[in-house]
């Protein structure tokens, strides 16, 4: 392989588009389609008791308005619940229009076709929905109280209830091996709401064509292929007869991978029937209401551990938040569960999470997906020993750490793709040393004294991380070369700014020998893949790029079996070299792939250079042989998937160093460093990027971003106004540095890195604020008026 | 698509990216959805339509501008330069080519404000500090980058164009 990209800083190819206005996002496109708009309930719960839409039926360039009576057959019925588990026994999901009860702000009563977004706006104001309005159930700790039920058939509020249990290597469970450790500690954590929150919000575009009894939707989806099954069962459509399409996508975080949206099989559906093209784009306050928030959870944590800070055994009791529906199952909680014992050895585990239903936007997965949660445990937990024994925080950390020989490392749980908890490769020790270096943690409490002397207060945290990515069951790859000697390659799961264009063409250049201008990739479009995933979970570097590795290295065999029998060579004596077939070390026996393309093809009309080049090539032909023999396939083109027993674990470790305002409690982030292991890298520019997005979002959750319900279950910051995110000004200059331990699991030794920036924040920031104040933070996000409460707390408890 | 509506509708006549363009649009028809809809000009992104996020910023008369805060009727006869209008003769301005360069920009929806912010800023600034560099886009939302590398692409720009004016 002389034409090596993998591994490269190759520039994106997917933005000379992006930077000149080129780009297609879903809003872009069907200029001349009819606008959808919804009425969303203003009530967390409420019984409907009438809809009047009459004064609406006024409004010119009004087309349609349906209620949850219009919809027929499974339009009608409930929104499918996508992952199922024996623990959630009373999983609910939401119907594509409410039907009698709305259970948030935000929950889709009607839908309304018109002329235009503006008119049917007009429209949607004027129907009149009669409530009756019932309790709503807000918070999480007041919801499991179950005064009043968000659903009236589940009783407790209690959507899942599960206990997993890893005894110590003597045989005692968690709680005997607390009892019996030297020193134990309880105490509680609490994470808030945030959400994926991408700029721009989901749409769905659809356009029937009735000669052809056809449906196409574009959608701002991370899962284009299960969207289509959605879509074609809902509608009862034959599955060839739909295609969907993810076009550009503003972003997606987590939140566009719940399928199908109540809008992504209306809309298509309001399309065939007015056989007119429709589109919804989400406006801004649509997505705070009626999209899907994470993280909030409370955590009890009970531990105990040795005079060297080892943890003998560790008991957390996670109460979940999962807002009104369960349409992604219990994924948020079960991840916490098992990712909270990050890179190290718990003598003994026990973790027991309870899901409730709440008055609230539904809880799916957004970046890190309860990664953050249960990072933000285990690191406190591992600050709080270190601050009782009086040790060094990286030393209690050290001691636990799981060794570079123990791999792989069984951590006796089930993950959530269903297999075994299995680590397959890191060196933690090594990411430590590497981290305390680059932040200078050995010579931190000098600085810290320094700093004291002038009346400063800086703190110094630290947060580790395991990470499993690149989950099952499947991705696929197809690879194509054409007679013009282009590659064309495409992959089921859809792109969200990953750069997958750019990563997977530098896999298939390397893999295939061509310069990589010739090589064009395609996600997320049906038409060229019909069997997916979806992209979340860190997965599309590990599980399409290996796919398409596997396709490539089979399109690669054929083409040196055509290049060989042409050269009449040996196809083991060959290689491709920019795109040409030739004999190693003899460079003139050779033929261009763009021939050889040609020749796998026994038509060959003359229609362009190459078929009338391959004419040169053409062997003396054997009479008793098929032109395509078994076994054989016309064209150069190959399929191929990557299915892993398991998911692969990437891990890391950040640091923050940050200074408190002693006045105004303001918390300034001085220094971000970050020490990340995602096995082998593909394209360490983007990588990256990946990590510095995710920061950026970590630093978000952990100093501003939080949903702010009111006890009538109002979403009182429902805008960017209130809700903060970080700007420019907001996120600290990040310092990053890569440790590459290959996965043994896949071809390319890659692992997962989408996610990763944003797990550990809210534990290093916290634990770096706790440093600089002296004051425990049990609670993120925490803002300036938090921290100024907590000193003014401490004071008077000191005092008392 | 207004005349579907039958509401009362305006003429206006814009000069975007150099070319005289005109359309007949409600009073309250947003300067964003003129572009978008009206001229088709789709390069210009709305991510919140209440002017936190700054996605829809194009240049009004030269100055950056929030085109969703902005009524179309109310620019009739001025001068709009939207990110289609960045590159010049088919040539890519230093800003487009530096965040490019620099990995500026991941999903690419809030990419156009951020072109036009910083084309506009680094018109009137052309050897800016670090301090005025983060100033210039603490008005722009992005999600995806953790603007690290959207701080170095304005640099970069800054360099570009010292260098090809130099």
């Amino acid at each position: 392989m002389t034409t090596k990209l993998f591994g490269e800083r190759v520039q994106r190819r997917e933005d000379a588009r992006l930077i000149t206005g080129q780009g297609r996002f879903l809003d872009d496109l069907g200029a001349n389609a009819l606008a959808a708009a919804f009425v969303r309930s203003p009530h967390a719960h409420a019984r409907i008791r009438d809809v009047d839409v009459s004064a609406a039926l006024d409004v010119e360039g009004l087309v349609a308005i349906y209620t949850w009576e219009d919809l027929p057959g499974l339009l009608a019925e409930p929104l499918p619940l996508l992952i199922p588990h024996p623990a959630l026994t009373h999983g609910r999901t939401g119907h594509a229009l409410a039907r009698d009860v709305v259970r948030h702000v935000g929950e889709p009563v009607v839908m309304v076709v018109a002329a235009d977004r503006y008119v049917a706006e007009d429209a949607c104001s004027l129907i009149e929905v009669d409530y009756e309005i019932l309790k709503p159930v807000v918070g999480v700790e007041e919801a499991a109280e179950a005064v009043n039920l968000v659903h009236a058939d589940v009783p407790g509020n209690v959507g899942a209830h599960l206990v997993q249990e890893v005894p110590s290597p003597e045989g005692l469970s968690a709680r005997e091996a607390i009892e019996a450790a030297p020193h134990t500690l309880a105490f509680r954590l609490d994470i808030e709401r945030s959400a994926s929150m991408p700029l721009e919000g989901k749409g769905v575009y659809a356009r029937w064509d009735a000669d052809d009894q056809s449906l196409r939707v574009y959608s701002s989806t991370q899962t284009s292929t299960s969207v289509r099954m959605a879509v074609a069962a809902k509608l009862g459509l034959p599955l060839p007869k739909v295609e969907v399409i993810a076009p550009d996508v503003g972003g997606g975080f987590g939140v566009k991978i719940v399928h199908p949206w109540p809008e992504e099989i209306l809309v298509p559906w309001a399309a065939r029937l007015l056989d007119r093209e429709v589109k919804w784009t989400e406006d801004r306050r649509e997505h705070f209401i009626s999209s899907a928030h994470e993280r909030a959870q409370v955590h009890h944590v009970r531990v105990g551990f040795d005079d060297d800070g080892r943890v003998l055994g560790l008991d957390v009791n996670i109460l979940h938040d999962h807002g009104a529906y369960t349409p992604y199952g219990i994924i948020v909680p079960i991840i916490t569960s098992t990712q909270l014992v990050g890179p190290y050895k718990i003598g003994a585990y026990r973790v027991e999470f309870s899901s409730i239903y709440t008055n609230t936007v539904q809880v799916t997965p957004y970046r890190g997906a309860g990664r953050p949660q249960g990072v933000f445990c285990m690191e406190r937990t591992m600050d709080r020993i270190a601050a009782h024994l009086g040790r060094d925080r990286t030393e209690v950390r050290a001691a636990n750490f799981i060794q570079p020989g123990e791999f792989p490392y069984d951590q006796g749980m089930t993950f959530q793709d269903g297999r075994p908890l299995i680590y397959d490769s890191g060196d933690y020790p090594e990411s430590l040393r590497m981290l305390k270096e680059l932040i200078g943690w050995d010579s931190f409490p000098a600085m810290k004294a320094e700093a004291a002397a002038e009346g400063r207060a800086i703190g110094i945290g630290v947060g580790c991380y395991v990470e499993g990515t690149g989950v099952g069951p499947y991705e696929g790859g197809h690879v194509q070369i054409t007679s013009d000697g282009r590659v064309h390659v495409s992959t089921g799961l859809t792109s969200q700014g990953q750069g997958h264009e750019t990563v997977f063409a530098q896999i298939a250049a390397t893999e295939l020998g061509v310069p990589i201008e010739k090589v064009s990739v395609v996600t997320g479009d049906t038409r060229r893949f019909g069997y997916a995933v979806g992209t979340f979970a860190s997965r599309a570097a590990v599980m399409s790029g290996n796919a398409i590795a596997l396709a490539c290295r089979k399109v690669r065999d054929k083409a040196l079996k055509v290049a060989a029998d042409a050269l009449e060579a040996d196809p083991r004596d060959l290689e491709i070299t920019d795109g040409v077939v030739h004999v190693a070390g003899t460079p003139s026996a050779s033929i261009p792939l763009a021939t050889v393309a040609v020749l796998s093809n026994p038509l060959r009309y003359a229609f362009d250079k190459e078929t009338q080049r391959a004419t040169q090539f053409a062997g003396p032909q054997d009479d008793d042989r098929p032109p395509v023999a078994d076994g054989e396939e016309p064209g150069m083109e190959g399929k191929d998937y990557y299915s892993p027993v398991r998911s692969t674990f990437a891990s890391g470790m950040h640091a923050a160093i940050v200074e408190t305002d002693p006045l105004t409690a303001e918390i300034k982030i001085l220094r971000y460093v970050v020490v990340h292991d995602c096995g082998k890298l593909i394209n360490p520019m983007i990588v990256e990027g990946q990590i510095h997005g995710g920061v950026g979002q970590g630093v978000g959750g952990a100093l501003y971003e939080k949903m702010v319900y009111d006890e009538h279950g109002q979403l009182l910051n429902a805008s960017f106004m209130d809700f903060l995110m970080p700007y420019a000004t907001e996120v600290p200059r990040i310092e990053t540095a890569h440790l590459e331990t290959p996965s043994p699991l896949n071809p390319l030794g890659v692992k997962g890195a989408g996610e990763a920036g944003v797990i550990p924040v809210s534990a290093v920031i916290a634990a770096a604020i706790e440093d600089a104040e002296g004051i425990t933070i049990d609670r993120m996000p925490i803002s300036p008026s938090d921290l100024y409460s907590l000193r003014a707390e401490t004071r008077l408890r000191k005092t008392q | 698509m207004s005349e579907r509506t039958g509401e009362h509708r305006h003429a206006v006549t814009l000069t975007v990216n150099g070319v005289l363009r005109e359309a007949t649009v409600p009073a309250r028809r947003l300067l964003s959805d003129c572009l978008r809809h009206d001229l088709g000009l789709t390069g210009t992104h709305v991510g919140c339509e209440h002017g936190v996020c700054g996605a829809c910023t194009v240049l009004l008369d030269g100055e950056p501008v929030r085109s969703c805060l902005t009524f179309a009727v109310t620019v009739d006869g001025h001068e709009i330069t939207t990110v289609e209008g960045l590159a010049e003769g088919g040539e890519l301005s230093p800003v487009q080519r530096a965040f490019s360069e620099c990995h500026g920009l991941q999903c690419g929806f809030c990419t156009p404000g951020f072109l036009c912010t910083v084309t506009a800023f680094l018109r009137d600034n052309r050897t800016p500090t670090d301090e005025e560099v983060l100033e210039a886009v603490s008005g722009n939302l992005c999600r995806c980058t953790g603007y690290q590398n959207i701080i170095k692409a304005v640099h970069r720009a800054a360099e570009i164009q010292a260098e090809e004016s130099g």
